[in-house]
């Protein structure tokens, strides 16, 4: 890696760290029915890691996700539960 | 349905990715969704300068940078200072036209010790927009008193104690102390209601000169919050009238009303860091205070029609 | 080229504009104030295009002209004593940085007690920042090494800023006869800046990233090893100056009458004027004394002051500085360089002139007996002997 003067660094490097590591009890389930593509949940993820184009296409990026759960509250359609976070090997 | 209608085409068309995930914001943390839609109001023909606290350290590491604008972090007081030398560069080169600059800190650095410098770049009249995010104390350094704390919050340099309530001053006013120094546009705004924080930004952005716009954010962690409430918990500090939305763009004041009231303790009862003010015999007469608070901010601002 | 007799803060200011900054940024404190007076009226009568922008303090000066500077323009500031000691903050933050500011410091004692009189206890408090220091003898002196500054603070090789200091009061209000270059033999040796980042939505960067353990100590050392590297750089400028503008310029320091010397003062600043007078009166009288004038305190000169120094007896560093609680810090500085190498002089050391206390021929001849007798360390020059001083003799 190098340094550079004053160390100025540049666009799209947070990408490497992937914070969906972080989550440990819950995280979202986009149950992809009723959503009516209002895109509430991508315009409210502090993390901007949801994604969707038309009804019913809605995810987030679990290599980002948190789990705050923002996005589960503001569903106007319920169509985003908050599961439990489960081990790989369940 | 909801005014902000925008269907997503493809993976990276709901922010422009201006501010890219990885970053190392607490869950639910709303200063971090503050900015990501401050950078979608705003574009990309920005040039961002940010004081050091929580956006600073949780966005700008070396070699995990999160923004796709231009950005410089210099100190802790010292952004409008840096943005003035910013926006007279732009001048002298005949880029202001083009290039809008943005100073955003906490409430710590606004309110405190960065005070001087927004007064001096206030008053001197540079084409900068300052937002502050204001989650009421120090947050990076681990949760201290600011001058924006409000009454009988407990933080870690405000502690209820055997002979302590918390917190014993009312909230700086920010807003209304920038509003004097004769700018043309002030304006509160809350993470809580994205459609008018964009409205805001964008009309700040419109405007050439000084402009100021103070944005509410919880913060899970220093409120002592479920993380999923962000959005909650900021509705109701202004469905409360605790933190008033308003602008005055060149002296003319409109005010978002308040469909319907929530009392503060509704609103204090969901933080811990209120939790001191609620005994086994029900509220302290702390809350009446509070609340008090809640009701010149409505009588003052005519926030709930009559 | 333009001969004629000026006052320092004009000749400075002059200077100052012939290099084209487009951002000016200071706060008024005496001595300083001068200068930046003048800049205001060159720029109020459109002969220098530049914002001049009228901070509310000396902190928001530097971080304005930081600010300018990232987002790649030249840029100017000046202050003294209790500025620099508010900037101090910013001022390493440029460094750190790597944002080519020039700045001129009006050395000026610090408080307490309040005393607005020149002393170098200002620039010597900042001395560990990253910026490189220049000491100038007179005005003329003063605008040559601005014009340097700019060239050496802009070359790619080093990106560091530079500050010019003149002491207060001594430089600024005095009137000498100085040349001022033309401005196309400044555009010629100094062409417009041309940053290696730059805050712009064309090719979006981030500046000012904070560094963890794992990083810091790189970086830090970054700038001490292109501080070093700065050393050739200063007598190359230095040299391109002389050709063309057919002055001499010194680079890190002035060698005066030191080829036999067997007792060398070394000092930085205006009084060396007076100390050439005591060093070739001392001449006539048979003595073989000589001035080391150090120009460049920052980068240190080290091994070249080694070469200039090693045939020295006594080495009478005379300095406006003390560091309270050691040494002066040119002594202190000088005793190091000495270290576990063969030579080995005497190296006394008095600290003289503070709070503007004239430095007289006296004080300078009294220095160098007392210096040729035995050693001397950090010892306050002439001191009054009329005064008790509560707590130390009374």
């Amino acid at each position: 890696m190098k340094l550079t003067l004053g160390n100025v660094s540049r666009p799209g490097e947070s990408p490497v760290n992937e914070t969906g590591s972080w989550r440990t009890s819950n995280k979202p389930r986009f149950l992809q029915q009723n959503c009516i593509a209002c895109d509430m949940c991508a315009l409210h993820c502090p993390e901007g890691c949801i994604y969707g184009e038309e009804e019913n296409t809605y995810i987030n990026d679990e290599r980002y996700c948190k789990g705050c759960g923002i996005c589960a509250w503001i569903c106007p359609k319920d169509d985003i539960e908050m599961i439990p976070e489960v081990a790989e090997d369940d | 349905m909801p005014e902000v209608k925008e269907k997503a085409k493809g993976k990276d068309k709901s922010f422009d990715h201006i501010f890219s995930s990885g970053h190392t914001a607490c869950p639910g943390c709303g200063q971090s969704l503050a900015v990501r839609l401050v950078l979608r109001a705003a574009g990309r023909n920005i040039i961002v300068v940010n004081s050091t606290g929580c956006l600073e350290i949780f966005s700008s590491k070396y070699g995990e940078s999160a923004w796709g604008v231009p950005y410089i972090h210099s100190l802790f007081e010292n952004i409008a200072a840096v943005a003035s030398g910013v926006e007279s560069a732009l001048k002298a080169t005949g880029r202001l036209d083009d290039v809008r600059v943005i100073a955003m800190s906490g409430d710590g650095s606004a309110a405190d010790i960065g005070f001087g410098a927004i007064s001096g770049m206030m008053e001197r009249g540079h084409d900068v927009l300052y937002v502050c995010y204001d989650n009421e104390a120090y947050m990076n350094t681990g949760i201290q008193r600011s001058g924006c704390t409000p009454f009988y919050a407990r933080t870690t340099t405000s502690p209820p104690g055997k002979v302590s309530l918390g917190n014993a001053r009312p909230k700086k006013d920010l807003p209304q102390i920038i509003l004097a120094h004769g700018v043309p546009y002030v304006a509160t705004a809350s993470v809580g209601y994205i459609n008018d924080l964009d409205k805001k930004i964008k009309k700040a952005l419109s405007i050439r000169g000084p402009k100021y716009v103070h944005v509410h954010v919880p913060c899970p962690l220093g409120w002592g919050s479920d993380s999923s409430r962000t959005i909650d918990i900021a509705r109701m500090a202004v469905n409360s009238g605790l933190f008033p939305l308003y602008e005055v763009d060149h002296g003319d004041m409109k005010v978002r009303k308040i469909p319907k009231k929530v009392s503060a303790e509704e609103y204090l009862k969901l933080q811990t860091r209120f939790r001191h003010l609620f005994g086994k015999d029900g509220a302290r007469d702390e809350v009446q205070q509070i609340q008090a608070v809640a009701d010149a901010n409505i009588e003052k601002y005519g926030l709930m029609s009559k | 080229m333009t001969r004629q007799m000026l006052q320092g803060c004009r000749a400075i200011s002059e200077m100052v504009t012939l290099c084209r900054p487009q951002v000016v940024s200071a706060y008024p404190i005496t001595p300083q104030t001068v200068i930046v007076e003048e800049l205001a009226q060159i720029v109020a009568d459109g002969r220098l295009k530049a914002e001049f922008v009228n901070v509310e303090g000396e902190h928001s000066a530097a971080s304005t002209v930081l600010g300018a500077s990232a987002a790649g323009v030249r840029v100017f500031t000046a202050t003294s004593s209790q500025g620099l000691l508010l900037m101090a903050e910013v001022v390493f933050n440029i460094a750190g940085m790597r944002l080519p500011v020039v700045m001129v410091n009006a050395n000026r004692s610090v408080s307490a007690p309040l005393n607005i009189w020149n002393d170098q206890q200002d620039s010597m408090a900042v001395r560990d920042s990253g910026w490189v220091q220049l000491y100038a003898e007179n005005n003329q002196e003063a605008c040559d090494l601005i014009l340097q500054a700019y060239k050496i603070a802009e070359d790619h090789r080093v990106m560091l800023p530079v500050m010019v200091c003149v002491d207060g009061f001594v430089l600024p209000h005095a009137y000498e006869m100085v040349d001022l270059p033309d401005q196309e033999d400044v555009d010629a040796f100094l062409p417009p800046f041309a940053p290696m980042y730059r805050l712009d939505p064309a090719n979006p960067l981030t500046l000012g990233a904070y560094a963890e353990p794992d990083k810091y100590m790189e970086t830090r050392y970054m700038l001490q090893e292109t501080l070093r590297a700065t050393l050739p750089i200063i007598e190359e400028v230095a040299r391109d100056f002389s050709k063309s503008f057919g002055r001499p310029a010194h680079g890190a320091f002035e060698a005066y009458r030191l080829g036999d010397a067997s007792t060398v003062v070394v000092a930085m600043g205006s009084m060396a004027g007076t100390i050439k007078e005591v060093v070739d009166e001392l001449r006539e009288k048979g003595q073989k004394v000589g001035l080391l004038r150090l120009i460049a305190f920052r980068p240190l000169p080290a091994a070249a002051l080694y070469d200039a120094l090693k045939n020295a007896r006594d080495i009478v560093v005379l300095e406006k500085a003390v560091s309270l609680g050691n040494s002066g810090p040119l002594a202190t500085e000088l005793r190091a360089l000495f270290q576990g190498r063969p030579a080995s002089p005497g190296i006394d050391g008095f600290v003289i002139g503070l709070g503007g206390r004239d430095v007289t021929m006296e004080d300078i001849r009294g220095a160098v007996s007392k210096a040729q007798e035995g050693a001397v360390d950090a010892e306050f020059v002439h001191l009054r002997e009329d005064l008790e001083l509560e707590g130390v003799n009374a």
